[in-house]
């Protein structure tokens, strides 16, 4: 019995010996491309260049605006070209500016809305972490005058602290 | 001359090629995103107007000096006690809510009073004393006020009256959802802060978050307690269906528990130093 079964699984194996099948990896290169071109059309970036030193601070409390197209930028840091001096300035749109420009501004970037979102546009404070609130708060008075009311001060994300209660 | 074969070229690296394209691409696109600490200015106000001053007690008072030093209620205080102190200001005297089981864990349950003696040496004078909201007045509020929109001609009168019973309304349904009185905070309890004008930014901001966090944790708290979800979720859900009145309702119910009021102080005209 022994004896019989060996050869029989001896035979089996015998009948079996074909190759394995190689897949084909040339289309490998075509999916990671095509993954690269997802990659590059889907990621949005930014539309203006930042001309100041911006490391924005941490923190956990962060809200998210969905509607981006109703935001607009006030970048406040040390010029990335030392030319323009070593002290924290204000930069609109490309350009830097003082904050008594600010009225104008807002009152130009309201235009660029339609007329029923033109009240619910956000000013997203971009400021470097290690700028001093003086000329922060002078931005802040200039867009209390120009009622540009809601704000938002740029931050990343970390997580939140611990509390006793 | 001997033709030579051409020779195929393999292509088995072009796929390690495209992906470290890839990873190159991924690593150095930086994505904006427009995350932050929202805040609402307070509007400009008219120079010839003095401000109301708030009492004492119900006022949280946060400085931070041009060294980023802290001083919380008058006292020197490090950033991360700043969340414990801002909670229990809030909910010093209580809020009212009745304590609510989740499965096997009691959540939400009411805080119990801490005695704290103030400055002035008076057992909890340092906080603002919330005010029990009763179904009973309410419900006579409303009938109150029905009346009067009931005699009222004038349109604008009308309108006024609608306003008031609307917000009683709202309080009758936030006693409801949230299953019986509640406590609240008085109209003038406020969180200041105040800055130098060389305080860093970055202090400022852990400041404003602290402060922004101690309110979130509980709204958090009392939205999962009483409704199962977090604040966060409610505000999420209702900004993709801002149809959902019940949703709507909810939101209003944990805001009126906690609300929101961390104002920041005028800047001084003049003074670098306060």
């Amino acid at each position: 019995m022994k004896d019989q079964r060996t050869t029989d699984m001896g035979k089996f194996k015998k009948g079996n010996k074909r190759g394995m099948a190689v897949i084909s990896t040339a289309s490998l290169p075509d999916i990671v491309f095509m993954l690269l071109f997802f990659f590059m059309v889907a990621t949005v970036l930014r539309t203006e260049e930042e001309k100041v030193r911006l490391i924005r601070p941490e923190a956990s409390e962060l809200y998210k605006i969905e509607k981006k197209h109703l935001i607009r930028y006030v970048n406040i840091g040390v010029p990335m070209d030392r030319r323009y001096g070593t002290q924290p300035v204000m930069q609109l749109n490309d350009a830097f500016s003082s904050p008594e420009m600010i009225q104008e501004w807002v009152s130009n970037e309201r235009l660029t809305l339609a007329e029923s979102e033109q009240s619910k546009m956000w000013v997203s404070l971009k400021v470097d972490k290690d700028t001093k609130m003086g000329i922060v708060t002078d931005v802040k008075q200039e867009l209390r005058k120009a009622s540009a009311l809601k704000v938002l001060y740029s931050a990343s994300s970390r997580e939140r602290t611990n509390s006793e209660n | 001359m001997a033709r030579r074969e051409l020779q195929e070229i393999n292509a088995g690296s072009m796929a390690d090629i495209a992906f470290l394209l890839l990873i190159f691409w991924l690593v150095t696109t930086t994505i904006d995103s427009d995350e932050g600490i929202k805040r609402q200015l307070p509007p400009p106000v008219p120079p010839d107007i003095d401000v109301p001053q708030a009492k004492e007690q119900n006022v949280f008072n946060v400085k931070v000096n041009f060294l980023d030093a802290l001083l919380v209620e008058g006292e020197p205080a490090d950033i991360s006690d700043l969340k414990d102190k801002a909670k229990n200001f809030l909910v010093a005297t209580g809020d009212g809510i009745m304590e609510h089981p989740i499965g096997r864990q009691t959540v939400g349950k009411n805080r119990e009073v801490e005695l704290v003696t103030g400055v002035n040496g008076k057992t909890n004078a340092a906080f603002p004393e919330r005010l029990w909201v009763r179904k009973v007045d309410v419900r006579q509020r409303i009938a109150e006020y029905e009346s009067f929109l009931a005699a009222a001609e004038d349109e604008n009168r009308k309108k006024n009256y609608q306003k008031v019973l609307d917000n009683w309304k709202e309080k009758l349904t936030t006693i409801e959802l949230l299953g019986g009185d509640y406590k609240e905070l008085p109209p003038s309890a406020l969180i200041s802060m105040q800055n130098d004008n060389a305080t860093t930014y970055n202090t400022y901001l852990q400041v404003q978050n602290e402060l922004q966090s101690a309110v979130n944790e509980l709204r958090d708290e009392l939205a999962i307690a009483k409704f199962g979800r977090s604040y966060k979720e409610l505000e999420d859900l209702y900004d993709r269906n801002s149809e959902d009145r019940a949703l709507l309702d909810k939101i209003i119910a944990v805001r009126s528990v906690f609300p929101q009021r961390i104002s920041e102080a005028e800047p001084r005209e003049g003074s670098t130093y306060y």
